[in-house]
């Protein structure tokens, strides 16, 4: 590895601090809003030792089956080059991008008591299947987070640079020890920030676990928050176990830092890659039924979603296009605030001694509870401003902040390449700051922040955050509008509005993600 | 402190935008959100109020009435709400304990409910009988009672007590009607259940989409297919051990700074302005039948014998009793 005995810049240094504040204040601070109001914290019964056990064991099951899952479809995208393969690409992410309860009625479309695996199970005369319970949870897990995980080892592949590639071929490897020996060391460098990761989304789900979970059996730690706060009006309970949440968040991050290992590829010249080592029959063969299962498996729910809803487009009513409107302002400004918080702090998570604690800071926006960032939030504006007059701006925060942990996953990794790549011969040429920016981390980071910023426009277009707490009738998102629509009964018109939700969340995606990305 | 100030610039920047329209007195009323959706009462309503009041009405929107009641525990005497609309008698006990409210001195007004009413800070504007609906095409033969269901192959999706009020209703509702049996009906339940919901949202949309054969909902939902869709294949189930009551509540906040513009909400919330728009927009029956009577569709839906409803206290009583037989007996 490469030594990286510069200090980290000021500026960056700066920067990564209020951006680390500002996520402070939206998750411990919150969090402590919560325990101060409740006069301490509350002690836990049984059910939330089962609600916890319930928790890891489904958090971790889906994010083991995300992360091994992903390699393959990963190696097979990475290796093969067809037409359309940039447009399938991007079309895979689209299941992370959607909102649960969206994702949730495609996937009983094609998994649930009438849906098509059943209807086809039935017509050849075997046995109908149930989704209801943990392997449901897992299932709808899976493909919300197999789209991520497959993104960022794609990304991993496009990073070994051409020439491992050219000199593994020149020197005869096989395809096992091109895994060996190019293909392992990257995913030795990404697989354990990419499982932590989705580990802590599964940890705060509470949709899925509860529709698809088939009943009390499948609380989650988020369930039993909701319980606290709404059903016995314990804030107590409720901020102990909001505390073991994030306890939970920042063991799994310090875990993750462990066995994280450097891949140490160093840089190449960014030469057009070219996978002599895959140029066989059989892995064409095993490559193609790859591809084909992801495909099938992620995007028939939303060919369902689309399906149910397209017919319904025409007719939205008025409302709901001025909630698109609403919320794709609000996606925009979350995006711009993100990617200048992420990119400070991966910056300086880069450097040889990255500031104490910033990584786990940046992953703990995922295990909090989006009920005690509300009321935490609430309790803490309240003395200064009606937190009502504030619905959007506090959702535009909270959404940069949610947002932040994926961002950088995506940008650490690079980050880490380009200061081992180039970190030295920058810092012997004392390029610095803005000079340094301009011309040598903007342009080599150019794609991964592209995806990051697609991310985040996506992911807080198709969010309902904190705004079912805050809104009043002129400040509805779109993904606000669709619950109403389904609360009015207008089961229908939610179905039209959950395809504009996931066509402007894709637009906006391809648009940051396309125009970043060079030959990923 | 940096952060205040920040927050005290936005503040004030939005609170100059608003000035020119602050010369009228506000009333602010706190109410679960889907009452002031666009699909819902609050945007009618506002406008009616407002021909007469000369006043401003403001809705805020929290959740659903279980978030209403928590925000409004936790701003307790410094809340700005005048009204809390949208609470009902499972969650009245709890906010009546916590003092802010103040009587509602309208006792001598006429209700149509199929209870007596006698609550003195509590007004009902609407209600409901909670039932199962089901698809006539898809249910030939639907249950007449929970043991009855208990024992057929149909298949239900109920909603989570813990995070939904239909969901805390049913589990009052199998208390109410079964006392020490309810644990044992659950159990029997468990076979028909395919899955338990966090709203009533996302339970209809499972039933719509064929997941389910019934759904815990109201025995008003089939006049929404009927009025608003010309569909007249969904129905409620009529139980013999009697329905019980969802019964919508509004009341003034002890520490008002708009005692009068608050009663007269209370006033208005009973009149035939505010009351005939209650069926089409929250699909309930309204508390004081208006002079127009209920719309065509209403006519056809079941009118179930025996109404269920504990006191306030009594339901509060056996909750949490009710919901740990729930999570035992769905939980083996």
């Amino acid at each position: 590895m490469a030594s990286r005995a510069q200090p980290i810049e000021p500026w960056i240094r700066a920067a990564a601090s209020i951006a680390a504040a500002l996520v402070a204040i939206l998750t411990l601070g919150t969090l402590a809003a919560v325990a101060r109001r409740a006069e301490g914290l509350g002690g836990l019964g049984s059910a939330d030792w089962a609600a916890l056990r319930f928790t890891i064991m489904q958090a971790g099951l889906s994010a083991a089956l995300s992360v091994a899952l992903a390699v393959p479809v990963a190696r097979a995208l990475a290796r093969r080059r067809f037409p359309l393969r940039r447009l399938l690409i991007t079309a895979l992410g689209a299941p992370f991008i959607l909102p649960v309860i969206v994702a949730v009625l495609g996937i009983l479309a094609v998994f649930g008591r009438s849906g098509i695996v059943n209807d086809i199970l039935a017509s050849v005369g075997l046995q109908r299947i149930s989704i209801y319970g943990l392997w449901g949870v897992v299932l709808a897990n899976v493909f919300f987070n197999l789209p991520f995980a497959v993104r960022l080892f794609l990304q991993g592949w496009a990073e070994i640079p051409a020439e491992r590639f050219r000199l593994a071929a020149s020197l005869g490897f096989s395809p096992r020890d091109v895994a060996r020996h190019l293909e392992w060391p990257m995913l030795r460098s990404r697989a354990p920030g990419a499982f932590a990761t989705i580990f802590l989304i599964c940890l705060t789900s509470f949709a899925i676990a509860l529709t698809l979970g088939g009943g009390p059996r499948a609380t989650t730690i988020e369930l039993a928050i909701y319980q606290a706060f709404r059903f016995d009006f314990d804030l107590g309970r409720a901020a102990t176990l909001a505390a073991l949440q994030l306890a939970l968040c920042a063991l799994t991050a310090l875990a993750a830092a462990r066995f994280t290992l450097p891949s140490g590829h160093g840089a190449g010249l960014d030469r057009t890659v070219w996978r002599w080592d895959a140029d066989r029959w059989l892995s064409r063969i095993t490559d193609g039924l790859v591809i084909v299962a992801a495909v099938a498996f992620l995007l028939t729910p939303l060919g369902a979603v689309i399906a149910r809803g397209l017919p319904a487009l025409g007719d939205l009513p008025a409302p709901v296009w001025k909630a698109a409107g609403r919320s794709l302002a609000v996606a925009l400004i979350s995006t711009g605030l993100t990617v200048a918080m992420a990119l400070p702090m991966a910056l300086a998570l880069a450097a040889r001694r990255p500031p104490r604690g910033l990584e786990t800071i940046g992953m703990l926006p995922l295990a909090t509870s989006s009920l005690v960032i509300g009321t935490g939030l609430f309790l803490m504006l309240r003395p200064v401003v009606s937190p009502s007059d504030l619905a959007l701006p506090v959702t535009v925060a909270v959404n940069a902040v949610m947002a932040l942990p994926f961002c950088l996953r995506v940008l650490v990794p690079p980050a880490r390449e380009l200061a081992g790549g180039f970190g030295r011969l920058a810092d012997s040429l004392d390029m610095r700051g803005w000079a340094r920016l301009q011309h040598l981390t903007l342009p080599r980071l150019r794609a991964p922040l592209g995806f990051a910023a697609g991310l985040t426009a996506a992911l807080s277009m198709g969010d309902l955050g904190v705004i079912a707490l805050f809104a009043d009738q002129d400040s509805a998102t779109l993904p606000l509008q669709l619950y109403r629509l389904m609360g009015a009964y207008r089961m229908d018109q939610a179905a039209g509005a959950a395809v504009l939700l996931l066509a402007l969340s894709f637009a906006l995606f391809c648009l940051f993600d396309r125009g970043a990305r060079g030959h990923a | 402190m940096t952060r205040h100030f920040l927050l005290a610039g936005l503040a004030f920047g939005l609170s100059a935008l608003g000035a020119a329209a602050q010369d009228r007195p506000v009333l602010t009323v706190y109410t679960y959100d889907s009452f002031v959706s666009d699909w819902g009462p609050g945007p009618q309503i506002e406008a009616a109020f407002e021909e007469t009041c000369n006043c401003d009405l403001r809705f805020e929107a929290a959740g659903d009435g279980a978030a209403l009641l928590s925000r409004i525990l936790l701003e307790g005497e410094g809340s700005e709400a005048d009204i809390v609309l949208g609470l009902d008698t499972n969650l009245t006990a709890q906010a009546a304990q916590s003092g802010l409210f103040a009587p509602h001195g309208h006792d001598d007004v006429a209700l149509d409910l199929p209870i007596e009413w006698n609550d003195p800070i509590f007004l009902p504007y609407d209600w409901g009988w909670f039932a199962f609906v089901f698809d006539r095409n898809r249910v030939a033969q639907p249950p007449v009672s929970f043991e009855d269901l208990a024992r057929s192959d149909l298949k239900i999706v109920i909603q989570d007590p813990r995070s939904s009020t239909p969901g805390l209703g049913l589990l009052l509702w199998v208390k109410a009607a079964y006392g020490e049996r309810a644990g044992e009906i659950w159990q029997a339940l468990a076979d028909n259940i395919v899955t338990v919901t966090p709203g009533w949202s996302e339970a209809y949309g499972l039933f719509l989409e064929g997941e389910a054969d019934m759904v815990l909902s109201y025995t008003t939902s089939p006049a929404y297919h009927l009025i608003a869709e010309g569909d007249d294949s969904k129905a409620a189930a009529p139980f013999e051990e009697g329905h019980y009551m969802q019964v919508e509540v509004a009341a003034r906040l002890a520490r008002t700074d708009q005692p009068e513009l608050a009663d007269a909400f209370l006033d208005f919330m009973l009149s035939d302005a505010f009351q005939s728009v209650i069926p089409e927009t929250n699909w309930m029956y309204p508390a004081r039948r208006p002079e127009s009577g209920l719309p065509e569709g209403f006519s056809t839906l079941i009118q179930p014998a025996r109404s269920l409803l504990p006191s306030p206290d009594e339901a509060a009583a056996i909750r949490d009793e009710a919901l740990a037989e729930w999570q035992a007996a769905l939980s083996r």
